[in-house]
């Protein structure tokens, strides 16, 4: 399965990925979208709103089920992304395109202690 | 250790994605569920059903048997091949199963259940014949692979892909099937659309499912089957009803023969206990999420819960069978707890969809 090398994982299949301004871009990873199946809604949190890390932060729902997604590292939230919201099946077809929300990390190094792509990738075998 | 049906290498090797279902390993999708949903509603999808059983009761007075056994009459089933739906109740008026029943011959009927109930089927089946008819044989078929074939080209595609088939099933009606020798043919289902369910040996399965596949019949898994059967008003069982509650709650007195004179298991309890509660259907109207199984409903009437929800592909809406308090009617909005939120939603009568067309706002 497709685990591209550009950014960091945490162990509950969300991606992180920094931004040359240092925040940094949350989605699910293309094993989270595969496993939900079909997604036909989402909702995101409020801009300004202040996660702390391994919060539940949005929610994504397919015809399946629904799952909650978590912030993989602390910190404000600065963005949010209104196109997956008008069309969730995005996450589906893009996964590592399709971000969530946009975090300004309130510990510039918390991108570095979560998993890489090969940890990632041996995680989900 | 999960249980196979005879197909389930073929489910793999497709690269279906399997779950665990009531013990069974069974395909959810193959790909997208919501396309699989789409091909049964505008052309011809196909399920592995052969995880259900069917049961053969054989002898002398089956359908006395049948008579009492079964909340529905079979009385109903005049011409040789006709089905019913019924429910199977237990003394005190709880559903123990839902299942259909074929009446082939005065001394054979089929009944085909569920899968996660067979055991519990069978043993009370035994019970009741031991008692009443101990001179009837039960034979459950686990020989046989049984394949729903549904959409509004699936006969059409059922026929062009399995040659031999046209001739002995072209004249049936719905609800009527046909042992033509080499495969017993039921125009029933599970999705509110037109189509055939098949049963054949376990050993022709593989080969019966290729042959549809390369018809272009598409292979369809049991999330597709769970928004199809939603979709068009189906209860689907230990989730719409089980053991602790009534037919009558459950959306299902069109099944139950209160009427006759007939006596049945289960009829001096619903006649002491008329409901309280109804089941209908759910239109979600705001934004904010999809119902869900075990929400909870807040009415003027007092509160209800979901027994089922999901996104209904074919309304681009999510719906719902919930239970709540009678004196609730069609039209009536209704407020669901979804997360931290509290959701309207229209109540509706079900089906929300059939033969491809929507019938609710």
């Amino acid at each position: 399965m497709n685990v591209p090398a550009d950014r960091k994982y945490a162990e509950s299949h969300e991606w992180a990925r920094a931004r040359p301004d240092g925040t940094v871009d949350v989605g699910i990873t293309d094993h989270a979208q595969a496993a939900l199946g079909d997604l036909v809604f989402i909702e995101l949190p409020a801009v300004g709103r202040k996660l702390a890390a391994g919060q539940a932060s949005a929610v994504v729902e397919s015809v399946k089920a629904a799952s909650d997604v978590y912030a993989p590292l602390a910190g404000d939230v600065v963005a949010v992304n209104d196109e997956v919201v008008s069309a969730p099946e995005k996450v589906n077809e893009h996964a590592y395109e399709a971000w969530l929300f946009r975090v300004k990390p309130a510990d510039p190094d918390a991108l570095s202690k979560l998993l890489d792509a090969a940890a990632y990738e041996k995680l989900i075998g | 250790m999960l249980k196979q049906t005879p197909l389930n290498a073929v489910h793999r090797a497709a690269g279906a994605r399997m779950v665990d279902f009531g013990g069974w390993d069974m395909p959810v999708n193959y790909g997208s569920q919501i396309d699989e949903h789409h091909a049964v509603r505008t052309d011809a999808g196909m399920f592995d059903v052969s995880h259900m059983r069917a049961v053969d009761l054989t002898g002398n007075g089956v359908r006395d048997f049948l008579r009492y056994a079964l909340a529905n009459n079979v009385d109903k089933l005049q011409a040789p091949g006709k089905a019913l739906y019924s429910c199977l109740l237990r003394p005190d008026g709880g559903v123990l199963d839902d299942l259909i029943v074929y009446f082939l011959r005065e001394d054979l009927f089929r009944i085909v259940v569920n899968a996660g109930t067979t055991d519990k089927d069978i043993a009370w089946f035994r019970t009741l014949l031991a008692q009443h008819a101990p001179q009837v044989q039960l034979a459950p078929r686990d020989d046989l692979a049984i394949i729903a074939v549904q959409g509004p080209h699936a006969r059409t595609k059922f026929w062009q892909a399995l040659p031999g088939t046209e001739a002995a099933t072209a004249g049936l009606r719905p609800f009527f099937a046909a042992d033509v020798a080499t495969a017993f043919i039921a125009r029933t289902g599970y999705t509110g659309e037109d189509g055939f369910e098949i049963m054949v040996p376990a050993t022709r399965a593989e080969a019966t499912w290729h042959a549809l596949h390369a018809g272009g019949v598409l292979p369809c898994g049991l999330g597709a089957r769970d928004t199809l059967r939603l979709e068009a008003g189906m209860n689907l069982y230990g989730q719409d009803m089980d053991e602790s509650v009534s037919p009558l709650a459950s959306g299902l007195a069109w099944t139950v023969d209160l009427a006759s004179p007939r006596d049945f298991v289960g009829k001096d309890a619903l006649l002491a206990h008329p409901p309280t509660q109804a089941l209908m259907g759910l239109v979600l109207l705001d934004a904010g999420g999809v119902l869900r199984a075990h929400q909870k409903l807040h009415t003027a009437h007092g509160d209800g819960e979901i027994t089922s929800g999901t996104f209904s592909p074919t309304l681009g809406k999510s719906i719902a069978l919930a239970r709540v308090p009678a004196g609730i009617a069609a039209g009536d909005v209704v407020r669901v707890s979804v997360r931290h939120k509290q959701l309207a939603s229209r109540v509706v009568k079900p089906p929300f969809v059939r033969h491809g067309k929507v019938l609710v706002e």
